[in-house]
């Protein structure tokens, strides 16, 4: 066998360790399983290769695909990422640590869990954030799980038909499973239809509504009156929030909402493909007991010194088992780092120049585009910077040909619209290129 | 390492910005101009205004109260904490990977799904499964997801009685909550003196109310469950599925396939057996396979390959739902190709037998300091119930005059030497359980130096305990009052302000 740098066993050292044991070879030690039951056959796995051919390889795969410049949103944000995220998050300090469940060695990462669960809560308002989720969607899921447990004797969850596509079946998935009822809310020219909320509500079943704040038009939903309408009923009230967006938008707090989920990618996470991203959970404390998830708290060292460390255990899996209402643990630790940094970086002035960017760009797109002759619009109400129009032409055909010129952009939705996006990262010049291309489908 | 007394917000002066982004093309119009005021927050969020510097000092300060596995030996059972290849971060890190959107046209990203295809063979051939989703987020996600599977199995054969899952009283904490989560029932099987399920209590647990069983092989003592056929066929011949739980995959992997011993659903922990960094708690990537007969209940979208070109397949109504936003956590899965791709065929046979014989080495080097209940050959890990001797004294009448130590007590001192503490209290089978998983990853010299510091250690509670009930002594901070952490949450910034 030749050497192999993840593996430091010399022979020797192989036969010392062995003769310890008093055993005569590597595969004496698995003599207690059943000879059937040892793979006798070839792994259909390649030659190792060298590093070399290694990082050659992925950089052929890494060429295939080509660099398009990204118009599309839909729960997935090409925000500019600043060189010291990644910079910080790549420290192995960081990057190699387990959970911190040693305290005494983990301050750093404890340190900035507490930050982001303070960054979290400021831009929603809300007071208490748990340590991070998967992703936005299986907040949402999870969310939608705490309901029936912040209430009384109600089972049913109410879920708007404004959220983004994947939020929605990702709750339909958690909910079948754990044996929630769900009922839905339909949209009303683009947004959450409130008449349609009261009438459900009506029913006297119901422990939680969860509605977007910008929502899969990218409409920014007017929420007024929705908090009190839940909270008549006993209902709790969720929104899913895109938390760059909060920035500039009304809070959850604002809004009078109870739980606010999401998924803190547009917080400067590279796009790769969907993940890894981070999901967010914020809520008001009367539901601190039932958040999911890890939660970091301050207090004192035995020398009386300002600490960390992780609290409220009782919570979760580890200790509760069968009794547990989530069985998280592994979250998205370090994407909550890369948030961190990035809204240290960006500050207050920084996100709201992000959002004002984002949304100048995203309306100059959007009246070039009608001025084309080749889209409708779809509904007349606030959007940020994402917003959906009818095409006029084939919605495939035409993002087809807006990729073979560079971009991806006009990805067709489910209700036959087309949508688009524009963050602070593309120009004028990119968008005037796009346009151009879009007059000659 | 050493203590740093700061929160990012303490640092932060009106005025300061760690950004640029240069020239608006767009002109000055900004959110105002477009959005009514009634939509708009009242205040800025309260976030630090700091400069580049601030930032980049604030960081690397915290990081270096942080112990790593490039910091030191981790010998945490159950976790698998390996050494994380770093030609595996600048794979995850290559530009166009990163700029993907996760909902472009499979035309435009080939390559990329070509690493999903590519891994999904790999892990095939590695587990004996038939095929694979990567949709999970960590190893929790996956075990939820395949109870998911199960329980859509069952559904879908008008099996909806099928509401029980068995798990043995040695299992993982994720596992009962994962089939609680799922909607499933838990029942406990027992486990015999020598740590292996009974087969003769989990008899009577059989029938048509099983969905199936939770068990990870080697179990979280470190052992290998040698009747695990006998248990298969008898599942099996019930009507339930065999769930196995990937966290203990490492001492099998080139040795046994979970596939060849009858598991019909697994989950794989990629930040563990496979070398993806644990992040400090996440990302992790928590990938499930299956047997041929329940390929079509994987969740979607998943690759698939037909006439030369990648696609995604997003099932039919047999499919077990969405569990994440998109395909998972694909820079966890690049990272892990990566590792797989450096074993090679060759490799790949000895990273089992290379982290069992670690195990067993440190076991037989401390058996005479520490007490073994189950003095079989372990796998990957294994689990010492405390100290022999815990120091701790009684008089002539029986009165305890001096207090022992604890497993606790031997975690914190540990940290005082450079190392890692074990997974402590774990299995609940033990009072004093100290459970340790060296990996493949450390060398005999590691070994030797973790020995001598246990055997150090041991001599320290032996002769005054004191020294270890105080531990540490050289972290950057002392133990933390956990007690008023819970009793007065402080968690966040501005409680601190208050307080």
């Amino acid at each position: 066998m030749a050497a192999f740098p993840y593996f430091p066993h010399t022979d020797q050292d192989v036969r010392a360790m062995l003769d310890r044991i008093g055993a005569g070879s590597l595969d004496d030690l698995y003599a207690d399983v059943p000879r059937d039951v040892v793979f006798k056959g070839e792994y259909d796995l390649p030659d190792a290769m060298s590093e070399q051919e290694v990082r050659d390889y992925f950089d052929s795969l890494d060429r295939k695909d080509p660099r398009l410049k990204v118009f599309v949103g839909q729960g997935a944000y090409d925000h500019y990422t600043p060189a010291v995220v990644p910079y910080i998050t790549s420290r192995s300090e960081f990057l190699t640590a387990y959970t911190p469940y040693q305290a005494e060695i983990s301050q750093g990462t404890l340190r900035y869990i507490f930050e982001y669960q303070s960054m979290v809560c400021s831009l929603t308002g809300l007071d208490v954030s748990n340590a991070s989720m998967y992703d936005g969607p299986t907040a949402a899921a999870e969310a939608v799980k705490m309901a029936p447990s912040c209430t009384k004797k109600k089972t049913r969850v109410l879920v708007s038909r404004t959220l983004l596509p994947n939020v929605i079946r990702t709750i339909e998935t958690y909910s079948l499973y754990h044996g929630i009822e769900l009922g839905y809310i339909s949209a009303m020219e683009g947004t959450t239809c409130p008449h349609h909320m009261k009438e459900e509500l009506a029913k006297g079943d119901v422990a939680g509504v969860i509605v977007p704040s910008v929502n899969r038009y990218g409409i920014i939903e007017d929420l007024s009156g929705f908090a009190d309408a839940i909270h008549a009923e006993g209902g709790i009230f969720i929104e899913y929030c895109d938390p760059s967006a909060l920035a500039v938008l009304k809070t959850p707090a604002e809004w009078g909402a109870d739980i606010a989920v999401g998924d803190g990618q547009s917080l400067g996470i590279p796009l790769c493909f969907g993940g890894p991203y981070v999901g967010f959970m914020a809520c008001r404390k009367e539901f601190l007991r039932k958040l999911p998830g890890r939660i970091v708290g301050q207090t004192t060292d035995t020398e009386g010194r300002r600490v960390y460390c992780l609290t409220l255990q009782a919570r979760e899996q580890h200790i509760r088992r069968e009794k547990a209402t989530s069985n998280i643990c592994s979250n998205e630790s370090l994407m909550a780092l890369f948030v961190t940094v990035y809204a240290s970086l960006m500050g207050p002035a920084g996100l709201k120049e992000v959002n004002d960017r984002s949304c100048a760009g995203a309306h100059y797109l959007y009246e070039e585009l009608l001025k084309t002759g080749k889209f409708e619009p779809v509904f007349d109400k606030p959007f940020l910077k994402e917003f959906v129009l009818k095409p006029l032409v084939d919605a495939e055909a035409l993002q087809r040909k807006l990729a073979e010129g560079g971009f991806f952009a006009a990805l067709p939705t489910e209700d036959g619209y087309v949508t688009f996006c524009v963050t602070e990262k593309r120009t004028k010049a990119e968008t005037d290129a796009l346009v151009a291309l879009v007059k000659e489908a | 390492m050493r203590y740093y007394d700061r929160l990012i917000f303490e640092l932060s002066k009106e005025g300061r910005v760690g950004y640029t982004l240069g020239k608006s093309s767009f002109g000055e119009s900004g959110v105002a101009s477009f959005v009514p005021s009634g939509l708009l927050r009242a205040e800025a969020p309260a976030l630090p205004q700091v400069s580049e510097v601030d930032v980049v000092r604030h960081y690397t300060n915290l990081s270096q109260m942080n112990f790593g596995v490039d910091t030191g030996f981790y010998p945490l059972g159950s976790c698998t904490m390996k050494y994380n290849p770093k030609i595996n971060e600048e794979i995850a890190g290559m530009p166009g990977f990163q700029g993907l959107h996760p909902l472009q046209s499979p035309s435009t990203v080939q390559g990329a799904l070509q690493v999903y295809s590519e891994m999904e063979k790999a892990l095939c051939s590695i587990t004996g499964m038939a095929g694979f989703t990567f949709n999970p987020c960590a190893g929790a996600h996956g075990e939820l997801t395949g109870l998911m599977i199960m329980r859509r199995y069952h559904m879908l054969r008008g099996d909806l009685q099928r509401t029980k899952v068995i798990v043995p009283d040695s299992a993982h904490g994720t596992n009962p909550a994962s089939a609680a989560v799922c909607g499933l029932q838990v029942v406990v099987v027992k486990s015999k003196p020598d740590g292996l399920v009974d087969v003769n209590d989990l008899k009577p647990l059989l029938g048509d109310d099983i969905a199936g069983i939770m068990m990870t092989n080697p179990n979280t003592l470190g052992l290998f469950e040698k009747d695990i056929e006998e248990i298969a066929s008898l599942v099996h011949g019930c009507g339930g599925l065999l769930y196995y739980d990937g966290a203990n995959m490492n001492p099998l992997i080139g040795v046994v396939r979970p596939g060849d011993m009858g598991f019909d659903i697994l989950h794989l922990n990629l930040h563990k057996s496979f070398s993806t960094p644990h992040g400090g708690g996440g990302p992790g990537s928590g990938p499930v396979g299956v047997c041929g007969k329940l390929l079509p209940y994987l969740p979607a979208p998943r690759v698939k390959y037909v006439d030369g070109a990648y696609s995604l397949d997003f099932g039919d109504e047999r499919c077990a739902g969405r569990v994440s936003a998109f395909m998972g956590n694909f820079g966890v899965i690049l990272r892990a190709y990566a590792y797989i791709l450096m074993l090679g065929r060759q490799n790949v046979r000895l990273v089992g037998k290379y982290s069992t014989l670690a195990a067993n080495y440190i076991k037989e080097s401390l058996k005479d300091c520490y007490k073994l209940p189950i003095p079989s050959v372990c796998k990957h890990e294994f689990v010492f119930d405390g100290l022999l001797d815990d120091g701790s004294r009684k008089d002539g009448q029986g009165n305890v005059v001096r207090e022992g130590a604890t497993t606790l007590d031997v975690a914190k001192r540990l940290l005082d030497f450079g190392y890692h503490a074990p997974t402590i209290y774990f299995p609940l089978l033990f009072h004093q359980a100290i459970m340790i998983e060296p990996t493949e990853s450390e060398s005999l010299e590691t070994l030797d130096g973790f020995i001598a510091v246990m055997k150090k250690i041991a001599a320290e509670a032996a002769e005054d305990p004191s020294i270890l009930k105080s531990a540490p002594h050289n972290a950057p901070i002392a133990r933390p009052d956990e007690t008023t952490a819970a009793r007065q949450p402080v968690l966040k910034y501005s409680d601190t302000i208050q307080s």
